[in-house]
C-alpha cells in the first residue's frame, strides 16, 4: 500500500510541427517532389538522418513528475494547449511519450469520450457489448452488469432498436452508463461532460461522486468545469505550457489558475470541413470595436463570433455560457429575445454579442460558445474562452477601494423617499 | 493491490509482450469481427445472402463472357465451377486487402480515444472476409455435387494450408497498406485499380497454363499457387505441386513479416497523425 498507484517520472512528449499542422500528406505530392527535385529530397532526407533537420519541434509536455496514491481523485486544469489531453493520452497508451516513464499499479480504464465505437446500425444491446469490450471489459463482466447498465440509462424499451433511432439524450445516457459501470482501479477521464445538457451533466457528476466515494477508485479528471473539479477533486494539477505549474489543494490551485490566465483578445480555430457548421474565430472587442482581452467595467464591450455554415441548418441558435469560479453565472442565447430559432443557409456569418457596461464585476470570466440545435445536437462548440473586466472609472471602487463584493456589478436604481 | 502493472515508456519495439497482449485482447478481436459482419449484413436487404449472391453473380457473368463467348480454356473442367474456385479465393484475398487497408482510417474515432493493440483492427477485417469465404463456399459445394466432382483426401488436407497462405498474404500486404494509408491518404484511391490489375495477373479467370513458358512468372504471386493448387486438389486435374505451395507459403510469410514489422514501427504514431 505504501507505493503510489500512479508514478510519472520526467514525462515528455514532442511533436514535429509538420505533423501537427499538415496532418497527412498525399503520396502523389511526395513522389512528385522526389521526381522534380531529387537532390533537394536527398539532402533533407540525409539531414533528418543525421539529426540536423530544421523542422520545428514542439514539446506538448516536458519534465512532468508526480505521483498519486490509491483512492485519490485528482483534477487536471490548464488553458487550451497546456498539455492536459496529451498527458491523458500518454497515460492511456494511445500515444507514446518521447521521454520519461509512467508506472501504474492496477487495472486502467479511460473515458476520453462517451460512446467511443458506438455504431449507429447496431441495437442498444449490441452497442453495450461492443462499447464495453472497447473500453476493456470482458464479455462476462458486461453480461453481469448488463441489467444495471440498462436501468441506469433508462432505455429498457429500446434495447433492440438500432441506436441511430435514439434521441441524442438517450444515446448519451446509454454511452455514459456503459462507461460508468467499468470497474478499474484507475480511471482516466477527459472532458466527457462537455456534451449533453446541464441536467445530464449533473447526473454524471453524481454518479462519479458515488463511484469514487464507495469504491476508493483512483481518478484523474480533466475538465474546464471548475465547479466539477471543486466538487470531485481534493487535489489538482495545474498545467501550463506542458509543465506542472502547481500541484496541491484544489481551491489553492484553482485560484492560482484563474489569476494566472491571461485574457486573450482573439482566438481562431482550425478549419474542419467535415463539420456542417463551424465556429472559426471568437474575438473580444471594446466599445470602439478594437480587439482587446481586458475591458473596462464602465464600458460596454462585444463578443464577436465568426462562423461558417456549410450545409443548411434548421432551427439553431448561438448559446453562450459565462462562468466565474466554476459556477455558471449567465446563460444567454441568440433566441432569448423572441424565443424563435433561426434557419441558417450556407455562408459566412458573424454575430456581435453586446455586453452592457457594469454587468460583470471586476475579475476574470470564462465563457463557452455553442452553435446548437437545442436538445438535439451541438453542431460546434468552443469552450473556455476568457476575458478580464478591469477596474476603470468604477464608482463602486471609489467608495469600497476595490474590495467590491459579488460577481455582478449591475448598478441598481435607488429611489429614496423621505 | 498490484495485480496488473502498466509501464509506459517511449519507443516500444516489437516483442513477445505484443503477442501476449494480442492474446489478452482476443475478445475485442471477436467483437470487431462481429461488429463488421453484423453491420454489413444489416445494411443490405438480403443480409447474409449477399455473401453468396456476390460471388455467384460474378461467376455467372464471367461464365457467360469468358467461358461461353470468349471460350477461355479451363483445363477441361466446366467453366462455372473452375472460375468459382478462383473467385472464392480471390475475393477472400482482394476483399481482405482492401478492407484492411481502410480499417485504420475508418476507425480513427476509436484509435484516438482508446488504447488497444492496433493490430486487432486489420486482423478483424481479415477474419470478417474469412467468414464470407466460408459462407460462399456453400455454393462451391453445390456446384461440385452438380458437376460430379469429389475432392480426394489430399485435396481436403491441403485446403487449410491454402487458407493459411491466403490469410498471411492478405494480412501482410493489408497491414502494410493500412499503415501507409494513415500517412498518405491518396493510397486508397490507387488501391482499387491496383487490385483490379492484380486480378488479371492471377489465374482466376484463366488457367495458369495459358501463359505457357512464362507461367513461372505468375508464381511470384502467392495467390497463383493457392488457386492453382486448390483447383488441382478439388478437380484432380493435375498432381499437387508441393514446391509451388511451398513457394507461395514462403512468399506470404515474407509479406506477413514485413507487414507486421512496418505496422509496428509506425503504429505508435497513428494516434498523432491520423
Amino acid at each position: 500500500m505504501s507505493q503510489p498507484i500512479i508514478e510519472v517520472k520526467n514525462l515528455g512528449k514532442k511533436y514535429n510541427i509538420t505533423h501537427q499542422q499538415g496532418g497527412y500528406i498525399a503520396l502523389r505530392d511526395v513522389l512528385a517532389y522526389i521526381l522534380k527535385k531529387p537532390f533537394s529530397f536527398l539532402k533533407t532526407k540525409a539531414k533528418s538522418m543525421v539529426g540536423a533537420s530544421t523542422k520545428e519541434e514542439f514539446w506538448a509536455l516536458r519534465g512532468v513528475d508526480f505521483s498519486i496514491d490509491q483512492g485519490e481523485v485528482i483534477g487536471i486544469i490548464g488553458a487550451n494547449g497546456a498539455g492536459k489531453s496529451t498527458l491523458l493520452k500518454i497515460l492511456t497508451g494511445i500515444t507514446p511519450p518521447t521521454e520519461g516513464e509512467v508506472v501504474m499499479r492496477g487495472r486502467v480504464a479511460s473515458l476520453l469520450e462517451v460512446g467511443t465505437g458506438f455504431h449507429p446500425e447496431l441495437t442498444g444491446r449490441e452497442n453495450i457489448f461492443l462499447n464495453g469490450a472497447i473500453l476493456g471489459m470482458t464479455r462476462k463482466e458486461i453480461a453481469k452488469k448488463f441489467d444495471d447498465i440498462v436501468e441506469f440509462a433508462g432505455v429498457t424499451q429500446f434495447l433492440d432498436t438500432p441506436v441511430k433511432y435514439y434521441s441524442s439524450g438517450m444515446y448519451v445516457r446509454l454511452a455514459f452508463s456503459v462507461a460508468a459501470h467499468m470497474e478499474p482501479d484507475i480511471l482516466l477521464v477527459d472532458e466527457v461532460l462537455a456534451v449533453g445538457d446541464a441536467e445530464f451533466q449533473k447526473k454524471c457528476l453524481g454518479k462519479m461522486e458515488e463511484v469514487t466515494k464507495k469504491s476508493g477508485r483512483t481518478i484523474l479528471f480533466i475538465s474546464h468545469n471548475m465547479g466539477a473539479i471543486q466538487n470531485l477533486c481534493k487535489k489538482t494539477i495545474f498545467l501550463k505550457k506542458g509543465r506542472i505549474e502547481m500541484f496541491g489543494k484544489t481551491d489553492d490551485v484553482i485560484r492560482a489558475y484563474l489569476e494566472h490566465s491571461e485574457a486573450v483578445s482573439s482566438t481562431e480555430f482550425q478549419e474542419d470541413t467535415e463539420k456542417s457548421a463551424q465556429i472559426r474565430k471568437i474575438q473580444i472587442l471594446d466599445a470602439n470595436k478594437n480587439p482587446t482581452g481586458k475591458v473596462p467595467i464602465s464600458q460596454k464591450f462585444f463578443i464577436k463570433i465568426d462562423y461558417v455554415v456549410r450545409q443548411p441548418i434548421k432551427q439553431a441558435l448561438l448559446y453562450l455560457w459565462f462562468y466565474s469560479r466554476g459556477e455558471i453565472l449567465l446563460s444567454s442565447s441568440s433566441a432569448d429575445k423572441d424565443g424563435v430559432l433561426r434557419d441558417y443557409e450556407p455562408g459566412q456569418y458573424s454575430t456581435l454579442v453586446e455586453i452592457p457596461a457594469f454587468l460583470f464585476n471586476v475579475g476574470y470570466y470564462y465563457f463557452d460558445v455553442r452553435f446548437q440545435k437545442p436538445f438535439i445536437e451541438d453542431i460546434d462548440y468552443q469552450l473556455n474562452l476568457s476575458f478580464e473586466v478591469s477596474d476603470v472609472r468604477n464608482p463602486v471602487s471609489e467608495i469600497f477601494h476595490g474590495n467590491n463584493a459579488g460577481r455582478i456589478a449591475t448598478i441598481l436604481e435607488y429611489h429614496t423617499e423621505k | 493491490m498490484a495485480e496488473a502493472i502498466t509501464i509506459i515508456k517511449p519507443k516500444k519495439k516489437f516483442s513477445l509482450q505484443d503477442i501476449r497482449e494480442l492474446w489478452q485482447y482476443k475478445e475485442l478481436l471477436y467483437f470487431f469481427t462481429w461488429r463488421d459482419l453484423k453491420v454489413r449484413y444489416k445494411q443490405t436487404v438480403i443480409g447474409v445472402g449477399w455473401a453468396i449472391f456476390q460471388p455467384f453473380i460474378t461467376m455467372v457473368v464471367f461464365t457467360v463472357f469468358f467461358g461461353t463467348l470468349a471460350k477461355m480454356p479451363s483445363d477441361n473442367v466446366p467453366y462455372p465451377v473452375f472460375v468459382y474456385v478462383g473467385l472464392l479465393f480471390w475475393q477472400f484475398f482482394s476483399g481482405a486487402l482492401s478492407d484492411t487497408s481502410a480499417t485504420l482510417v475508418g476507425n480513427q474515432a476509436i484509435i484516438t480515444k482508446v488504447y488497444f493493440p492496433r493490430l486487432l483492427l486489420p486482423l478483424s477485417s481479415v477474419f470478417t472476409k474469412f467468414v464470407d469465404f466460408a459462407i460462399s463456399s456453400v455454393i462451391l459445394a453445390v456446384l461440385m455435387v452438380y458437376y460430379g466432382y469429389a475432392p480426394n483426401i489430399w485435396g481436403f488436407l491441403i485446403l487449410p494450408i491454402l487458407l493459411v497462405i491466403t490469410f498471411m498474404a492478405s494480412s501482410g500486404i493489408g497491414l502494410f497498406l493500412a499503415a501507409v494509408n494513415v500517412k498518405y491518404r491518396d493510397v486508397r484511391y490507387v488501391l482499387p485499380f491496383f487490385i483490379q490489375m492484380l486480378l488479371f495477373l492471377t489465374p482466376v479467370i484463366y488457367p495458369s497454363s495459358i501463359a505457357g513458358k512464362y507461367s513461372w512468372l505468375l508464381a511470384f504471386n502467392p495467390m497463383t499457387g493457392v488457386i492453382q493448387t486448390a483447383r488441382a486438389a478439388l478437380f484432380n486435374t493435375a498432381p499437387i505441386n508441393l514446391t509451388l505451395v511451398g513457394l507461395s507459403f514462403l512468399a506470404s510469410l515474407v509479406a506477413l513479416v514485413i507487414g507486421v514489422m512496418y505496422f509496428k514501427t509506425v503504429e505508435r504514431y497513428f494516434a498523432d497523425i491520423i
